[in-house]
C-alpha cells in the first residue's frame, strides 16, 4: 500500500531485506539526519514455552488501514520524514524476521520516538493473530496487559 | 445483507470465518452492534461462550466500532480477539 510519497505499508508472507528498507528511506532524502530502524524477530521461548514456529493471521484491507492511522498519529506529533513498515503474515520459524518499522526525521529523537510509538500501537491496535508451535501443542498467542500498558503511556 | 468476519481464535472455535445474514429492515432489527452481538449470542453455547462482549473486539467497515455503532444493509462486519501482530 502506497499511501502517499512519504509512507510505505506492506504486509507479506514473504522475508524482507533490511538493506533495501533502509536504502528506501535514506536514498534521495538529504533532508533527514536521523534514520530509526526497528526489526522484530520470532524468539524461541514464550510464557516458559519452546517456540518452533509460528502463524501470523491478519484481516485484509483493515490490517493496512489501521496501520496508515497508526502512522498518522505519529506524524501528528512528531515532524517525520519516511515511514516504512512491512509485517509478515503466514508461517514463521524461530529466528526469522517477522516486522520492520523505519523512520526518518531530520533530528533523532523525532525518528526514536516515532518508531517506538509506531511499534507500540501495532502490537496492541493492527488486527493481527499469532498462534504459536511449541513442544506444548499449538494455541493462540493472549494479548498482553504489559503492551496495552505501553501504548497508554503515550497518552492517546 | 450484511457480511460478518471471525479471525484468529474466534474463527477455529465458531468453526466458521463468513456468516453472510439477510438484514429484513425493521422486522429483525438489528440496526447496531448491540443487537448484532446478542443476536448471534442466540445461536447456542459456543456463541454465547466466544463472542461475549468484552471477550471479541468488533470493527465495522474495518474501522473499530463500539456497541453504539450503527449497522446497516452491506455492512462488513468484523469479530476478532485483542491483537497480537509485532
Amino acid at each position: 500500500m502506497e499511501a502517499d510519497t512519504l509512507t510505505y505499508i506492506q504486509v507479506q508472507e514473504d522475508d524482507f531485506s533490511l538493506a533495501a528498507e533502509y536504502q528506501a528511506l535514506i536514498e534521495d532524502n538529504s533532508r533527514d539526519g536521523a534514520v530509526v530502524t526497528f526489526c522484530g524477530l520470532v524468539r524461541d521461548m514464550n510464557l516458559d514455552k519452546s517456540v518452533t514456529s509460528l502463524f501470523l493471521e491478519h484481516y485484509p484491507g483493515m490490517t493496512e488501514k489501521s496501520l496508515l492511522s497508526i502512522i498518522n498519529l505519529a506524524r501528528n506529533k512528531w515532524p517525520l520524514g519516511r515511514i516504512r513498515v512491512v509485517h509478515r503474515v503466514g508461517r514463521l520459524q524461530v529466528s526469522e524476521q517477522i516486522v520492520f518499522v523505519g523512520v526518518t526525521s531530520q533530528h533523532r529523537q523525532a525518528a526514536f520516538q516515532g518508531a517506538e510509538f509506531i511499534m507500540d500501537f501495532l502490537k496492541t491496535q493492527a488486527p493481527f493473530w499469532k498462534k504459536e508451535t511449541s513442544n506444548d501443542g499449538q494455541y493462540w498467542v493472549d494479548a498482553k496487559q504489559s503492551d496495552n500498558q505501553k501504548a497508554k503511556l503515550w497518552g492517546i | 445483507m450484511v457480511t460478518i468476519l471471525f479471525f484468529g481464535q474466534l474463527k477455529e472455535r465458531l468453526e466458521t470465518s463468513r456468516l453472510p445474514l439477510e438484514l429484513v429492515n425493521g422486522s429483525e432489527g438489528l440496526d447496531s452492534v448491540a443487537k448484532l452481538r446478542d443476536f448471534l449470542l442466540a445461536k447456542g453455547d459456543v456463541w454465547k461462550e466466544n463472542l461475549a462482549y468484552g471477550s471479541a473486539l468488533v470493527a465495522v467497515n474495518q474501522q473499530m466500532a463500539t456497541e453504539d455503532t450503527p449497522i446497516k444493509d452491506s455492512d462488513e462486519i468484523a469479530f476478532f480477539p485483542p491483537v497480537t501482530g509485532g
